[in-house]
């Protein structure tokens, strides 16, 4: 009887639907999985790292080496209290943190970490980054809003200004990359890389890249422009009111940010998953190492940088934090888009 | 129409407490601020969240117990309160500590200034945002209140000078270990310089934040290293000098524009002056005593006063009965609970648990108490029998001394009738101690002028017209601590 109802053809359509749905949840499962443990232990590793450049130990206590630490951390901040301010806007109280963490982890999905291993393989994964990198600025300002407190308020008015801005310059620095790849899809870029004489666009893209790391550190407000939520200032910026798992998910977010940052730039300027040719000519045997070995080796780092920065520099004032923004970086990030331009046709 | 526009285009400033719960405001320090975006329009700052009462507390206590006050004003160089308290009593009472005693006040002065001014550059980064400096610097400071730890036991609340010198000598092995801090430290100011000296962003946010001419900083009341980045070379210690700072050869490093970064630098050539000045210190250090010979004013202890009485336990004590009224005053004078007897009949002692402590001898007010020298032990009809026979003259004489001392603690020296103001050279500016005498064992009144309440107050000229993050550039640069300031 049901064999009328669905001809053979369709039935194969249907079970070729399944099984790739089925992939692709194992696939953000492990992405999702992966993804949330690297957050974990980049806690830890930004503790240690920054601990020992400051002459001490970071943490020791929980586990050989505080290695359980992140783990004690998750379990803390999941069973404490969560207070919300008596005059608090409760519906968007909620939503802010759920925002912020939605919008940054959705970001993983685009992100090729291997040769084949990419959740959602579209056309304008560049783009979509960009876009929904831009959400998030909604989870802050309107956690900073619903707060209802005067610091949230400035740390939110702050952060929307500064992410805004910055966004425009690491827009502009990406392009100079676009031009070359000739393509938004995240890995026909890293396979334009490893196919030029260059093997990887930080070479001749040096200005975009220099760009896009500064443009990379006020996106996700770190240290020297980690003006929203300066702590000497603004107490917590705009998560100031913020206590218990409400808070651990600006934090994951936050650190999730950093991860799709440090990935973009691996991407898109340090050649992803493959390394340059004119490496593997010398050294022929580091061929046999697996793509997301060199991925994750270029991501960590990135996000080393980032740590080596926040030991050492001071933080910016806010208006200069933008003067740099409007009167640098994008000047400069133009610059380089009409050089790029220029190049590109006349070669 | 007009009106309407004004009305829906309404624009207020953004009044915004800050602390006295914050994390940059050094303690429990609140400012109002009134921002306009994120300029300051107006500052008022709030201070009296740390009051104690110290002044209040000076009058009810005798000269002598005032100085632990004292480490409790400015807790981060507490050794350096210490030394303006003891220099104004010293100067009330008309005594001269000795020359050894002046030096090693000098040294224990000069490395509270040295911890003092890392804790500030240790918060002034780490509100700015350099992170690494705060831990570098404590790593020193550290050090410091490890010296101190060696040389009086304590850590942050010495209390180790005292009224007439400084309370023990200091060992070899203490000198040893200071210079060899001294070799090292000059090294360790060139490490946070390499963080920030130079640093692009440090210069942004220090240079041409918080100036203040010459003449307005004086003006304001501003001292210290606060009133010197504007120029002005006045310390207290070049112009009115204390204790050993005039054998010692130092500089006073003023700043020219009376910004952040002006004052910043100030400090940093304080640290190399200081460090100058504890080396000269340790290289002159003079032999001899180390607390002066005024018997009248200086505390001593105990056992260097009465070496009869006192260690050889061997005195019994008894009660003579005639006497004896039943007051019950050395009953509770006593710590080992050895007296005993009903109100208003005559008391006795429980010889076997008796310490021979004196308290009960001091305390009685009709003299019924005899000492009998060697009695520990005999019965109480034998010591009845020898409390009869006259004292020898060297007993006579100890327990005149016991009685002496007993009242010097318990009133205090007696000060000279009269009013004085005498100002120190503190890390943070210049603190005055001014007392008013009336001639008794405690000052009729105390007053202070801390360094800190008088920069608060010039904080509104500060910070008037900069922005949010320059409020909290301005507290570290005014270095500020919040138990000096509210007392």
């Amino acid at each position: 009887m049901f064999e009328n109802a669905i001809s053979p053809e369709a039935l194969d359509t249907i079970t070729k639907i399944g099984i790739n749905v089925g992939i692709a949840i194992i696939k953000i499962a492990v992405v999702l999985g992966i993804g949330l443990l690297h957050v974990a232990y980049a806690t830890y590793f930004e503790r240690k790292v920054i601990g020992h450049m400051q002459v001490r130990l970071g943490p020791m206590r929980v586990g050989p080496h505080g290695l359980l630490q992140p783990i004690a951390d998750g379990l803390k901040l999941f069973f404490k209290e969560d207070i919300i301010p008596a005059n608090a806007d409760k519906p968007l109280f909620y939503l802010g943190p759920v925002i912020f963490m939605a919008a940054s982890m959705v970001n993983l999905s685009v992100i090729p970490f291997a040769s084949n291993f990419v959740i959602a393989n579209i056309n304008v994964g560049l783009l979509f980054i960009f876009a929904i990198a831009g959400m998030g600025v909604y989870g802050i300002f309107i956690s900073g809003w619903a707060s209802n407190s005067k610091y949230a308020f400035i740390g939110g008015l702050r952060s929307s200004a500064q992410v805004l801005s910055y966004e425009i310059a690491m827009g502009l620095s990406l392009v100079g990359v676009m031009i070359m790849a000739g393509s938004l899809n995240l890995t026909d870029i890293v396979k334009a890389q490893s196919d030029s004489i260059y093997g990887m666009y930080a070479i001749p893209q040096i200005v975009a890249f220099v760009v896009f790391t500064i443009a990379a550190v006020a996106e996700t407000n770190r240290t020297p422009f980690d003006m929203p939520e300066a702590e000497s200032e603004l107490v917590a910026g705009y998560f100031t009111e913020y206590t218990g798992f409400r808070f651990a998910l600006f934090f994951l977010g936050e650190y999730i940010a950093m991860i799709i940052m440090a990935s973009l730039a691996t991407v898109c300027f340090l050649g992803g998953w493959t390394i340059p040719w004119y490496i593997t000519k010398v050294l022929p045997f580091l061929k046999i190492v697996p793509g997301i070995v060199w991925f994750l080796v270029k991501v960590y780092a990135f996000i080393f940088f980032y740590y080596w920065i926040r030991a050492t520099l001071p933080r910016y004032r806010y208006d200069q934090l933008m003067a740099i923004g409007w009167k640098i970086l994008i000047p400069v990030a133009l610059a380089n888009i009409l050089l790029t331009g220029l190049v590109k046709i006349l070669l | 129409m007009e009106q309407q526009v004004e009305r829906i285009f309404e624009t207020r400033e953004l009044n915004v407490n800050m602390g006295p719960q914050h994390p940059a405001t050094h303690g429990v320090l609140r400012l109002v601020l009134d921002i306009d975006g994120e300029t300051i329009v107006k500052v008022t700052p709030y201070v009296g969240y740390l009051h104690r009462g110290i002044e209040k507390l000076g009058e009810s206590l005798t000269y002598f117990q005032a100085l632990p006050l004292t480490d409790r004003m400015d807790y981060i160089a507490s050794m350096s309160n210490n030394i303006g308290y003891c220099v104004a009593v010293e100067k009330l009472f008309d005594i001269e500590p000795p020359e050894r005693a002046k030096f090693i006040r000098t040294i224990v002065g000069e490395m509270s200034r040295i911890s003092n001014h890392l804790l500030w550059l240790a918060t002034h980064a780490l509100d700015i945002g350099a992170m690494t400096v705060f831990l570098y610097c404590f790593r020193e400071r550290e050090w410091i209140l490890e010296l101190f730890e060696k040389i009086c036991g304590a850590r942050l609340t010495v209390t180790y000078p005292r009224i007439g010198g400084v309370k023990n000598d200091v060992s070899q092995e203490f000198l040893d270990s200071l210079y060899k801090f001294t070799e090292e430290f000059p090294s360790r100011i060139l490490e946070y310089e390499t963080l920030i000296d130079q640093n692009r962003i440090w210069l942004k946010r220090t240079i041409g934040i918080g100036v203040i001419s010459a003449e307005e900083a004086i003006n304001w009341g501003l001292t210290g290293p606060t009133l010197r980045g504007s120029g002005v070379a006045y310390d207290i210690r070049k112009h009115m000098p204390y204790d050993a700072y005039d054998k010692v050869d130092f500089e006073v490093p003023v700043g020219i524009e009376g910004d952040t970064y002006d004052r910043y630098r100030c400090r940093m050539l304080e640290f190399r002056q200081s460090n100058n000045i504890i080396r000269q210190c340790i290289e002159k250090l003079p032999p001899g005593p180390v607390m002066a010979d005024a018997p009248k004013f200086t505390l001593h202890p105990k056992d260097a006063m009465f070496p009869v009485t006192h260690p050889t336990k061997e005195h019994a004590f008894y009660i003579d009965e005639k006497v004896c009224k039943g007051c019950g005053m050395c009953l509770r004078a006593c710590p080992a609970k050895a007296i005993f007897g009903e109100k208003k009949k005559p008391h006795k002692i429980k010889q076997e648990l008796c310490l021979s402590c004196a308290n009960c001898y001091v305390t009685c007010k009709f003299k019924s108490l005899k000492i009998v020298p060697g009695g520990k032990g005999l019965s109480d009809e034998k010591l009845a029998e020898l409390a009869k026979a006259p004292l020898s003259e060297e007993i006579k004489k100890a327990t005149e001394h016991l009685v002496e001392h007993f009242n010097f603690v318990k009133k205090g020296a007696r000060a000279p009738e009269g009013e004085l103001y005498v100002a120190t050279e503190v890390p943070k500016g210049e603190l005055g101690f001014y007392f008013v005498s009336d001639g008794s064992g405690k000052p009729y009144r105390m007053r202070l002028r801390s360094p800190s309440f008088i920069h608060a107050g010039a904080l509104p000229r500060l910070c008037v017209g900069h922005l949010v993050a320059d409020v909290i550039a301005n507290i570290g640069t005014i270095d500020l601590v919040l138990g000096e300031c509210d007392r």
